[in-house]
């Protein structure tokens, strides 16, 4: 039997023994569907993610597929989500640009994750002058609208997915940092840091090893929240019209794009407007229910 | 039942559970006990015991899913439990009154002390604020608190901890209750803290004639202050008894382990071996169906293991839960594992000098660590010649030695530097002067220029157990990694040789695949202990390895060390706030305050006189478990000064009740005093000799 023994410094033992890993992840996995607003959102980022991975089993037609007989089409049976002036289903397109926009949010979050913890890590452990020099750069970077720091960086390097991965990286970087960092600092005074030094352990197991795991909830939860804002920045650059170009089927892009006509044929931006807010409200309200299993 | 006083408090057949999806968990079960007007009641029990539970119950304050199942609670001849809120309103607080044990989250941090006294005064009458000013004052020279102006004005983070507790008392005195609910009211003040508000408590009870539920771990604490005393078991109560015959002869067989478990004054670990009660506390959802304690008691025998037993009056005013107190009582009953009681050998004889420490200061300049805007001020020392003004100074000049395999004690309250003495020995801290020289060669201050070789010989055990492994590494991992680290062995190797340790610290081997949360604090403290010792250190560094321990594994663990400390030829600085415990570990021991030695002896006259005048106050403050101890009363006044403003010349001229005048404002000398024993004081040792008896005296004649 597992379980958690006398507490030394609480009054009343723990009386619900420690479960195995597995059913501690199931139980994790109920949590959050239990929640109806975290099933909700977690329901619409998996279906975001079939349409991503299965997009071309499912759009009825094809990218850049131009009916022009059907130009400027309300919905309707055929066309679920209408067609735009160029007589390109506006159902497929959706469905097809979820792949490049979480394929672009997803590499760049987890760009900024990997780089933010290390990053974190290392100052909020050394400390001192490192620490500081760090610190002071984020905050540089934090100092600057993230889109205003986008469209410079964008501007100097040139449109391709690419630069929006390094824009991404750059932006989000500084504020995983200061997550990680902020776990880091109560926990690296802890006993089991000190005797990891007294055994002459190297820097790195020390920070990946003794202290991440313990960064590792409040990382998770942040990861989320990066993620649903990266899907925000990436349809911004689109919309924008920097970074990607057409016929692109982002979905900023494909806002941009039917702007102009929004009189004529709402529909063109509507459906791919609401895909984006679909999307940044269901990861944000997963990140949510994220937050509720792994910090009770 | 008319000649009888009504008691304060009675207590009857009280269950009290916590509601859990599996069903009820008891934690208090079928407890009875009365409170006489003026009682000073103890009630004693490890953690997880119900002690806390069942005070708080007195209150009807249960805590969340928490009800009472069966019998009742009388106060004052009322069920508590059939009182409407509002007359529960009236009663808490005038005629109840708690003292918490912890006055940090007890006081607002937002509000002056002065208003907070104020408001529950004018709660309680109605009074002008001038009034109320005056009748706090009044309050606060009643707890004799230093300063009570001062402590008016003060926000309580302001204040020390000491002084947050007599605010505490104050405030539960105001309504002159019938009955105090003391929960662990000094756990966590230093002991001359706790000294001197013990007495302010023992004072006001003799005024005021008030009741009290005292409620602590510390059987020193109860044998100083407790009139009765009830013994909590596995949330039980197994015996009740006036607390000089309590301790004169423990009838339970628990009460006689955890009385065995601590070393008396003057007892030494090559002469005596402490018995530790085995085993653990039962969790509350698998209670054994017999005796409670019949799994750990050495002698329970086949009835203990079927049938619960009675409590049951066995001497007039005592009763006991046990099938065998009669022979107990009798004298007839075995002494648990007398025969197994093999001390550790005699004291290896210094054979050359491991370690010693030269001036060593460690200095924490106020204000550093800032890039931009900095101003380094801090003490001028060899490292920054040209660095003025204030430094935090937690290691003041410490020199000290220790010879291969002996022990070395620092005994001193908290703020004393001894930690940070530690930290500085293991590399922790990095000392701003001074050396440290290891078996010949002087180590490197930071821990990354320490070679390996030098790093597998000093190891260190750390304070707290729960904090000393990582909780999400398994067992066997954390134990592998010196073998692998400190010795270079490949990682499946090491894991068998981590497995051997387990043997080692008697764990079983399956404990390799745990996690840290899944053991108990004494398990994690010899799972921390073996990994100190796995690659067989020269020099263990024992920070306060059993303080956060109950007292029945307490001993445990020190048989542990000592046993591989043997084994190994290990030599070890101890440290701890325990007297007792340092005087039973240690070969010599040294007394430290604010980050200064104030005098060295060997262990065995560190109970004789003479003392440096600190030592004196530590040992006539330090609780002893027995009711019959003499000892002076020497209290501390005033307050310790912070690290960063030192006293001139001797640091403890602020307090000392010796003091002599403006010479103490100077450099004291050091001075031998015989037998090693050296005193860092300006009054000449003959003069200290002449005028200091022995602090403590007539140790316990024990009848069992």
């Amino acid at each position: 039997m597992n379980r958690g023994g006398t507490d030394p410094s609480g009054v009343v033992p723990p009386l619900v023994a420690r479960p195995p890993e597995g059913a501690r992840f199931l139980r994790g996995a109920r949590t959050l569907f239990n929640r109806p607003a975290s099933a909700v959102g977690t329901g619409i980022f998996l279906l975001v993610v079939i349409f991503g991975l299965l997009g071309n089993l499912i759009a009825p037609y094809g990218l850049n597929e131009q009916i022009v007989a059907d130009a400027r089409q309300a919905p309707s049976a055929a066309h679920w989500f209408g067609t735009d002036h160029l007589g390109r289903d506006v159902f497929s397109r959706v469905v097809l640009g979820a792949g490049e926009i979480l394929r672009l949010a997803g590499l760049g979050t987890l760009l900024s994750v990997i780089t933010g913890t290390s990053l974190g890590l290392l100052g909020g452990y050394i400390g001192g002058w490192v620490d500081e020099v760090l610190m002071r750069l984020f905050d540089a970077l934090l100092a600057m609208p993230a889109l205003l720091l986008a469209l410079l960086l964008l501007g100097t390097l040139g449109p391709s997915e690419n630069s929006i991965l390094v824009v991404i990286v750059i932006v989000y970087t500084p504020i995983v940092a200061r997550v990680v960092r902020s776990v880091v600092l109560p926990v690296k005074t802890r006993g089991y840091v000190d005797a990891a030094r007294v055994q002459g352990e190297s820097l790195v197991r020390i920070l990946f090893r003794e202290i991440l795991p313990a960064a590792l909830p409040a990382l998770a939860v942040e990861a989320a929240l990066r993620f649903s804002y990266a899907i925000f920045l990436v349809a911004s650059l689109g919309f924008l019209g920097i970074g990607v170009q057409p016929p692109s089927p982002n979905w900023g892009l494909m806002v941009s794009e039917a702007r102009e006509r929004v009189t004529q044929i709402p529909w063109a931006l509507y459906y791919p407007a609401g895909a984006i807010s679909l999307l940044v409200i269901g990861v944000n309200l997963m990140a949510d229910g994220l937050k509720r299993v792994l910090r009770p | 039942m008319s000649n009888l006083i009504t008691p304060v408090l009675e207590i009857s057949n009280l269950t009290i559970g916590y509601r859990q999806p599996a069903g009820w968990l008891d934690a208090v079960r079928d407890v009875s006990l009365s409170i006489q007007p003026g009682q000073v009641y103890g009630l004693v029990g490890e953690s997880g015991s119900g002690k806390s539970t069942l005070a708080l119950a007195v209150m009807r304050y249960l805590g969340e899913g928490g009800a009472l199942r069966f019998g009742t609670i009388r106060f004052a001849g009322r069920d508590v439990y059939s009182l409407t809120p509002s007359e529960l309103q009236a009663i808490r607080g005038t005629q109840i009154a708690l003292v918490p044990q912890d006055p940090f989250s007890a006081l607002n941090p937002s509000i002056k002390v002065g208003e907070q006294i104020a408001e529950t005064l004018r709660w309680h009458q109605s009074l002008s604020p001038q009034e109320a000013r005056t009748q706090a004052r009044t309050l606060l020279d009643s707890v004799r608190m230093a300063d009570p102006n001062r402590v008016l004005d003060s926000y309580q983070h302001q204040i020390s901890g000491g002084m947050q507790q007599r605010v505490m008392i104050a405030l539960a005195l105001i309504s002159d209750p019938l009955l105090l609910v003391l929960d662990e009211p000094t756990t966590g003040l230093d002991v001359t803290t706790e000294a001197a508000i013990l007495d302010v408590f023992r004072g006001l009870m003799e005024t005021y004639n008030t009741a009290a539920l005292y409620v602590t771990h510390n059987l020193g604490v109860v044998a100083r202050i407790c009139d009765r005393v009830a013994v909590l078991y596995a949330s039980e109560l197994v015996e009740d008894a006036p607390t000089a015959e309590l301790y004169r002869q423990p009838l339970h067989p628990y009460t006689r382990g955890l009385l065995d478990s601590v070393p008396r004054l003057g007892e030494d670990k090559h002469h005596h071996r402490l018995t530790p009660i085995g085993g653990r506390i039962p969790h509350l959802d698998e209670l054994p169906p017999g005796c409670v304690f019949a799994p750990r008691c050495p002698l329970a025998v086949e009835l203990c293991h079927t049938t619960r037993p009675p409590l049951e009056e066995a001497v007039p005013g005592r009763r006991v839960r046990c099938h065998r107190w009669p022979e107990i009582l009798a004298g007839n009953a075995p002494t648990p594992e007398a025969a197994a009681a093999a001390p550790v050998g005699e004291a290896l004889p210094a054979g050359g000098m491991l370690l010693s420490l030269d001036d060593v200061r460690v200095h924490y300049p106020l204000g550093r660590g800032r890039l931009v805007g900095a101003q380094r001020r801090c003490a001028p020392t060899e490292r920054f010649p040209f660095a003025r003004g204030r430094a935090v100074r937690a290691l003041d000049g410490v020199s000290l030695t220790l010879g291969r395999g002996r022990t070395l004690g620092i005994v001193g309250e908290s703020g004393s530097g001894k930690t940070t003495l530690a930290r500085a020995i293991i590399g922790l801290a990095e000392p701003t002067s001074g050396g440290i020289q290891f078996s010949g060669v002087s180590l490197p201050r930071k821990l990354s220029r320490r070679p390996a070789a030098i790093l597998r010989k000093l190891q260190m055990v750390f304070q707290n157990p729960l904090e000393a492994l990582n909780p999400y590494l398994t067992i066997g991992e954390i134990l592998s990694r010196p073998f692998i680290r400190l010795l270079g062995l490949p990682r499946k190797e090491a894991l068998a040789e981590a497995v051997k340790l387990l043997a080692a610290v008697r764990l079983p081997e399956e404990y390799a695949a745990r996690l840290p949360g899944q053991l108990s604090g004494g398990e994690r403290q010899r799972i921390a202990i073996a990994r100190a010792f796995a690659a067989s250190p020269e020099l263990l560094v024992a920070d306060e390895p059993v303080s956060a321990l109950d007292v029945s594994v307490q001993a445990s663990i020190l048989n542990l060390l000592n046993e591989l400390q043997w084994a190994r030829g290990t030599a070890m600085v101890f440290i701890s706030h325990d007297l007792s415990v340092v005087g039973y570990l240690a070969d010599e021991v040294a007394v430290m305050y604010l980050g200064r030695v104030v005098q060295v002896a060997e262990a065995r006259d560190i109970f004789e006189a003479p003392y440096h005048p600190y030592t004196e106050a530590l040992l006539s403050a330090i609780p002893i478990p027995d009711p019959a101890a003499v000892q002076e009363n020497i209290r501390l006044d005033g307050e310790v000064p912070g690290a960063a403003n030192l006293p001139l010349g001797c640091p403890f001229h602020t307090r000392c009740p010796r003091l002599v005048g403006e010479i103490c404002r100077t450099e004291p000398p050091w001075q031998e005093a015989g037998g090693g024993k050296r005193i860092w004081c300006h009054i000449p040792v003959a003069e200290l000799a002449a005028v200091q008896g022995r602090v403590i005296g007539a140790g316990r004649q024990v009848d069992r």
